[in-house]
């Protein structure tokens, strides 16, 4: 699909929102024009053909139906059901749906709908200023601007601490099929504020969409991020995400991104360590099987002195599946006593399945400290050895060990009943 | 119980054991000694079924059939256990979960019910005792981030809920303190019964002080050098194995 269809879709919008949105809208469809999507051409494409998204003619994503229940979300309420969960149904806020009531003071979570007529000066500040729309690599982040309609919003002020979760779950029912929905989240942090958001991605049928997500996380000075994406796409559904943070001096973001559904999906989560004595942890677990298709890149930006970044990313690769993982890591020449440490692990349980795994560090600074490393493997025959000679059988052995594979990196999640799902999540798959 | 006749095994292309001969009975200790190299180890590995190794040549049969044309669960399930000189890190995988199912996996191959968690509970706390150890050790990953005393204690706790008929116990006091492996000797002595046997392969005479062989072999170069009774660990304490390793190899009988 060339960008011409998007034009069209574009030049139908109505136009709304403050008097600043249309040209920050104009200007990002102009970008996506004069670049065109990308292909296996462009570097950061490389091991992911993107012409099954981008051929793909969806169309804007039509309205739910209104015909999905809390009964209906069940499946995708990880953690604890009383947590605040703000839901949309194939792109759009969906109040009936959410819960949103028990907020502690200093906490705003909004559709960003609403947003843009209730704080616009909030947006105008924040939107659009961390995800780049410049280069073709991000063809789908300026895709995203030039037709973002809703989102979510959370604030959270100074000194503010959210001890309860904020789940942001997005489900797609029968009525997305052959569409497209463009969720666009902003997460601002302000001075020593505390929050934990869970951004989900979830299908309710077989339907065959494309989700373009884009999330932009600012952390002020000593603010605190804990953000989980989990991304459980339908079978035959394709998802774009882009996570693009800035941390102040002191700040921490921590991520972690769990991925196991669509036909195709990319997962791009870049932080960029803009103060003195930030931390960043990057973590992630996919699985696939059949001839599923996901592409993690990373980007850590270190920026500034006496920053830390931890990075483990895990697949679990079956059947013809192919994963991709792209780290990248950056060291400005200021970036002294910078320490990094990057993990890339792959499991691949079928002689079919495919990983590419590269990991790019670009050091500028000469007092640092930055490891990588990558592994490639099949079960360990030892271990295997070991857990039958205990008589647990083959296929057992082979199912448990492959848990252990993911647990090293579950084990990370500090949220803990977040981390007890995703145990079960995991557990299930290969028991 | 076990025959082992003129048994020959290599890691690739080299040979490891170069024809052992050994015959274990119901309700006996045997001690394998040797020095570094000799296959001590190999040999206990074999008997599981490690697939590091292949058996190129010999027999072994354990209660009249051919233990080598089982897989390691197979032999698990007929009885045979080996505590592993490395015990391998599980994470994510809790002690109990790891204990159960493979209780449940024995159980089943030899015709008997499941038992329930609940249940399962009540065997592990009298089984716990016998290594002194904590019930919180159940809720664990197996043997992760365990010390090096505990991850043997958890081999001869795993023993001692699979009550297996012929343990192997591979160089299981290497690497203990003198409470550890008191503790350890104590567990596999109260685990002995008259229908199971027990092989200890070790490198120090420390070990038989606390569990009493009934033989004594000494292993050099992939072969039985020397067989005797209990006195001959004291010799080997006392002269170190260099007067063997000139001896010529006793005969596989």
């Amino acid at each position: 699909m060339s960008t011409a269809t998007y034009r069209d879709q574009f030049n139908t919008l109505t136009p709304e929102g403050p008097a600043w949105l249309a040209p920050l809208r104009a200007r990002a469809m102009e970008r996506l024009e004069a670049n065109g999507f990308p292909t296996t051409r462009n570097e950061d494409w490389h091991f992911t053909n993107p012409a099954p998204i981008t051929e793909g003619a969806f169309e804007p994503m039509r309205p739910a139906s209104g015909t999905v229940t809390q009964g209906d979300l069940v499946p995708f309420l990880v953690g604890h059901a009383e947590w605040p969960t703000v839901v949309f149904v194939n792109g759009r806020y969906a109040p009936t749906l959410s819960r949103v009531d028990a907020l502690p003071a200093g906490v705003r979570v909004l559709s960003l709908a609403s947003a843009l007529h209730e704080e616009p000066t909030l947006l105008e500040q924040h939107l659009g200023k961390l995800a780049s729309v410049d280069e073709q690599a991000f063809a789908f982040t300026a895709l995203n601007t030039a037709m973002m309609r809703d989102g979510a919003v959370l604030h959270v002020a100074k000194d503010t601490t959210v001890e309860t979760p904020i789940h942001l779950l997005f489900v797609s029912d029968a009525g997305a099929n052959g569409g497209v929905s463009h969720p666009r989240n902003l997460v601002v942090m302000e001075r020593h504020s505390r929050a934990t958001i869970i951004e989900q991605y979830a299908s309710l049928g077989d339907a065959r969409y494309l989700t373009n997500a884009v999330t932009e996380c600012v952390l002020a000075d000593g603010a605190t991020l804990h953000h989980y994406k989990l991304q459980r796409e339908g079978q035959q559904a394709f998802h774009v995400g882009h996570i693009e943070a800035r941390q102040g001096r002191d700040s921490h973001y921590v991520s972690f991104a769990f991925s196991i559904g669509a036909a195709l999906s990319r997962n791009n989560i870049y932080t960029m360590l803009a103060g003195e004595g930030c931390g960043a942890t990057l973590n992630g677990l996919y699985m696939l099987d059949g001839d599923q298709v996901c592409d993690n890149q990373t980007r850590i930006e270190h920026a500034e002195p006496n920053c830390y970044s931890r990075e483990m990313y895990k697949g679990i690769l079956d059947g013809t599946s192919h994963g991709v993982f792209n780290g990248k890591v950056y060291v400005r020449p200021v970036a002294q006593k910078t320490d990094g440490k990057q993990t890339n692990k792959t499991l691949l349980l079928s002689d079919k399945a495919r990983i590419d795994t590269k990991p790019q560090l670009e050091i500028f600074a000469d007092d640092v400290k930055c490891t990588h490393g990558a592994t490639v493997g099949k079960l360990d025959q030892i271990a295997t050895f070991y857990m039958k000679s205990r008589g647990v059988n083959a296929d057992t052995t082979r199912r448990l060990l492959t848990y252990a594979f993911a647990a090293e990196v579950l084990e990370t999640i500090e949220l803990e009943p977040l981390k007890e799902d995703l145990e079960k999540l995991t557990l299930q798959r290969y028991l | 119980m076990l025959v082992i006749k003129n048994l020959h095994a290599n890691v690739g292309d080299k040979e490891i054991l170069k024809g052992i001969s050994l015959t274990v009975n119901a309700g006996e200790v045997h001690a394998i000694m040797g020095p570094n190299g000799s296959g001590k180890s190999t040999l206990a590995q074999v008997l599981a079924g490690h697939p590091g190794y292949e058996v190129t040549g010999g027999t072994v049969e354990y209660e009249g059939e051919d233990l080598l044309a089982m897989d390691p669960e197979v032999r698990a399930h007929h009885g045979v256990f080996l505590a592993f000189q490395y015990p391998i890190e599980i994470p994510g995988v809790s002690n109990a979960y790891f204990l159960r199912t493979a209780y449940n996996e024995v159980r089943k191959a030899n015709g008997k019910e499941e038992v329930d968690p609940m249940d399962f509970l009540d065997v592990m706390t009298e089984k716990l005792k016998l290594v002194e150890m904590d019930e919180a050790m159940l809720q664990r990953s197996v043997n992760s981030g365990f010390s090096g005393g505990e991850k043997k204690r958890n081999e001869i706790l795993q023993m001692a809920v699979l009550e297996p008929k012929l343990a192997i116990l591979d160089e299981t006091d290497s690497g203990l303190d003198i409470d550890a492996l008191r503790i350890v000797a104590n567990g596999v002595n109260k685990l002995k019964r008259p229908d199971s046997a027990t092989i200890v392969v070790t490198h120090y005479q420390r070990l038989l002080e606390y569990i009493v062989p009934d033989f004594v072999h000494v292993l050099a170069g992939g072969r039985i050098v020397k067989s005797g009774g209990k006195e001959l660990a004291l010799e080997l304490e006392a002269k170190g194995y260099d007067w063997l390793l000139d001896e010529p190899a006793a005969v596989g009988g």
